[in-house]
């Protein structure tokens, strides 16, 4: 607050205060009322009777004018200064985050040192690891884990960059970044054509298996560097296995001849910062006993 | 009222010292029922805490826990509806006397009356009856004063104390309590209630008295809006009591013009509130009939006919006939009666389970390789029963939809579930972009406890 504020909050308040205390003064007693029943007061012509009020009622008033002027010694409310127990919202506040970590911390770190592949099997720690999850992670991959398109799903035994509690934790604590290349410039709409197919029959999909054999030979020329010579992807690379019929960008022909044209990015953020080591180690075993039950 | 010093100058003080009260002891009829409601209620209040239901206290209100014990069954913040439908009887119920029989509440069965009456009792015990007692504050301090009021107040500050320990009780199991205060090893805040409950007690039934009634009750300034001609008031009988004049038992008054009332005081003397009933009908009257008592006992002893200070109503003493059968009473007796009704259907058919569905906003919905469309849910299942159960879980609304996930699961006592499922359902059968989508959860072995909650299916337009 700048100096005039402070100064009008400042002289509001006291002359509240004050204001309070002499209306109290004023209309404590009348004057000039003759001795007699009523107070002389007529209103619509109903007569007010002295019949006094307990003075216990009116020390009521003084003490809490006694309690305003106590109030404002120790909590902030005269213009900029603080008050003698230098209360303010911020300190509540921290000091409220200090008592829940206070209370919670020693909850997640009890499951710290535990390895991921046991916790797996504690009902309390995935429980634990769940409602981290639901809370963190359910934007994207959803609540169930199951994923969403560019999401992978977290549940089945399909793993982009590995699917070991350690590879596990790495990707949620560090982040992955994947990228598939746009081949759109590179390659002609016929082996465009035949990769589909080519990749459509790793599946298990029924296909046209002369244009799929072009599509084998683009593939054993461009496409092994990432995905392998065997097409079951590379863990190091996140590049995905292609014979599991399961689809990160969905799996329809148009949408993989797609992916090859324009190529797809997918970035897994670091959650170091946001979750911390417990936490972390609680949402791995987690995720981990999805698939590993 | 009382007089404030007044000066020639004609300046009156709008606040005076109030002037204490010696009520005098009643014996009677109504005397005799209050003191029933006393023993009736407070024997309930300071026993209640010790009753023991399923080895658990069976009236715990555990506040930090958010969950209210009550012989057996366990009431969550979700079944506050409950309470707030209770309040809502009691107000009308408090009407509904109201309208019938006056300040039946005030006199009988209010905390302040009560307390009041048990206070007076020890006050009664200790320093005698009113005379004795206006003598004993009229005293110089002396041997025996001292002695009489610490006594008295030694004696009503236990009792308070016992009272806030009792009060908090409710809130904390009262055994630990007592071991608590017996190693004074209990927290601040449990110090700090019993404290402030012992204080309100001692101070209310031992200082404030009518003070609470005349001064800062509500219902006091309200409850005139709920009578009306027909309602019973106790009222002084001025027609066969006027004119009051001090006679001889024997005398033939009537011929020297007086009437049944004999002007002894008495019933100004009893009454709690300092009030002279023959003044008529003034709001500061509770209506505890202690005048009704104090002059039937009287007009016995001068051989009159009783009832010059009685229950009666407006009409009876314009001497036209009482209905209790009017349109007020109707209706409050038609929705006292259908509000219980009502309170004890929901209470004998409340599920104790609290579903919650949160549906995946991020995504409307997924379509699958098959082009089924997928929905994905968040279930918050609590078991707000006191045992271990067992739950099926189950979809209907959408045709041929299906859940990915889990369908059974069990849940202890007061757990909190958080159930992730996915559900499917085939694209075709979705006649909508917005589909309502019901949960039923089932509890194993019990087939009329089913909880259904609604929520939205998304799917592609058509």
């Amino acid at each position: 607050m700048t100096e005039f504020w402070n100064w009008w909050v400042i002289i509001i308040v006291v002359i509240n205060i004050l204001g309070c205390w002499a209306l109290l003064h004023w209309t404590r007693k009348i004057k000039g009322a003759k001795e007699g029943e009523t107070t002389g007061h007529v209103y619509d012509g109903i007569e007010e009777y002295n019949n006094p009020l307990p003075r216990w009622w009116l020390n009521m008033f003084y003490i809490s004018l006694i309690f305003s002027i106590g109030y404002l010694v120790l909590y902030p409310g005269l213009g900029n200064f603080a008050g003698t127990l230098s209360w303010s919202q911020e300190n509540q506040h921290a000091a409220e985050v200090a008592q829940a970590k206070k209370t919670y911390q020693p909850l997640f770190e009890k499951y710290a040192n535990t390895p991921i592949e046991e916790l797996a099997k504690i009902k309390q720690a995935t429980e634990m690891g769940k409602r981290i999850f639901v809370n963190t992670c359910f934007g994207c991959h959803g609540s169930d884990a199951r994923g969403n398109p560019g999401y992978p799903n977290l549940a089945d035994k399909d793993w982009l960059w590995g699917g070991s509690p350690a590879q596990i934790k790495q990707s949620i604590v560090t982040g992955r970044r994947g990228a598939m290349p746009p081949f759109g410039s590179v390659l002609s709409d016929e082996q465009v054509d035949g990769l589909v197919q080519y990749i459509g029959q790793l599946s298990g999909h029924t296909v046209d298996e002369e244009v799929a054999k072009t599509g084998k030979a683009v593939f054993d020329a461009q496409c092994f560097v990432c995905h392998g010579q065997d097409a079951k992807g590379n863990i190091a690379l996140g590049a995905p296995n292609l014979t599991d019929d399961i689809w990160l960008y969905k799996g329809t022909a148009a949408e993989i001849a797609k992916t090859i044209r324009q190529g797809r990015n997918g970035e897994m953020p670091a959650h170091a910062e946001r979750l911390g080591e417990a936490r972390s180690h609680l949402v791995t075993a987690y995720v981990y006993s999805l698939s590993n039950q | 009222m009382a007089k404030s010093k007044r000066n020639a100058t004609d300046v009156i003080d709008l606040y005076a010292k109030q002037d204490k009260i010696y009520p005098r002891q009643v014996h009677g009829l109504f005397a005799r029922l209050r003191i029933l409601s006393v023993l009736a209620l407070l024997g309930f209040y300071y026993l209640a805490p010790w009753f023991t239901w399923n080895e658990k206290q069976a009236i715990l209100l555990d506040l930090p826990a958010r969950q209210f014990h009550l012989f057996g069954v366990t009431f969550w913040p979700q079944d506050f509806i409950y309470l707030t439908l209770l309040l809502v009887i009691c107000a009308v119920g408090l009407f509904l006397f109201t309208a019938i029989a006056g300040r039946l509440w005030c006199g009988y069965a209010c905390p302040q009356t009560v307390w009041t009456e048990t206070f007076m009792w020890i006050e009664q015990f200790v320093e005698g009856d009113r005379n004795k007692r206006m003598r004993l504050d009229k005293k110089q301090w002396g041997a025996e004063k001292i002695l009489r009021k610490t006594v008295k107040h030694a004696l009503w500050i236990s009792f308070a104390l016992f009272t806030g320990y009792t009060f908090v009780g409710y809130f904390t199991p009262i055994r630990e309590l007592w071991d608590g205060i017996l190693t004074l090893s209990l927290g601040p805040w449990e110090w700090f209630w019993i404290g402030l409950y012992s204080l309100a007690t001692y101070g209310n039934a031992g200082h404030l008295r009518e003070q609470v009634c005349l001064h800062m009750c509500p219902y006091a300034r309200f409850q005139s809006a709920m009578f009306d001609p027909d309602t019973l008031i106790i009222s002084y009988d001025e027609q066969r009591g006027e004119n009051r004049g001090r006679r001889k038992k024997s005398s033939d008054y009537k011929s020297q013009g007086l009437g049944d009332c004999i002007d002894c005081k008495q019933c100004v003397h009893v009454c709690p509130t300092g009030i002279d009933i023959r003044d008529g009908l003034q709001y500061e009257c509770i209506a505890c009939a202690a005048c009704v008592d104090v002059c039937e006992n009287v007009m016995s002893q001068m051989g009159y006919p009783k009832g010059l200070i009685k229950y009666t109503t407006e009409h009876s003493e314009l001497g036209k006939p009482t209905k209790f059968l009017r349109a007020r009473t109707l209706l409050y007796t038609t929705l006292f009666v259908s509000l219980i009704s009502i309170f004890i259907y929901l209470v004998a058919s409340r599920t104790p389970l609290d579903v919650n569905v949160i549906r995946d906003r991020n995504n409307l919905f997924t379509e699958t390789f098959s082009g089924d469309i997928e929905n994905t849910y968040q279930l918050k299942v609590l078991n707000m029963s006191q045992t271990s159960n067992e739950y099926t879980l189950s979809l209907s609304g959408v045709e041929g939809a299906s859940i990915i996930g889990k369908t059974r699961f069990s849940l202890s006592a007061g757990e909190v579930l958080t159930l992730p499922l996915r559900v499917r359902a085939p694209r075709d059968k979705l006649t909508r972009r917005s589909n309502d989508i019901f949960f039923k959860i089932n509890q194993v072995g019990l087939q009329q406890q089913r909880h259904t909650s609604k929520a939205k299916f998304l799917g592609p337009a058509r």
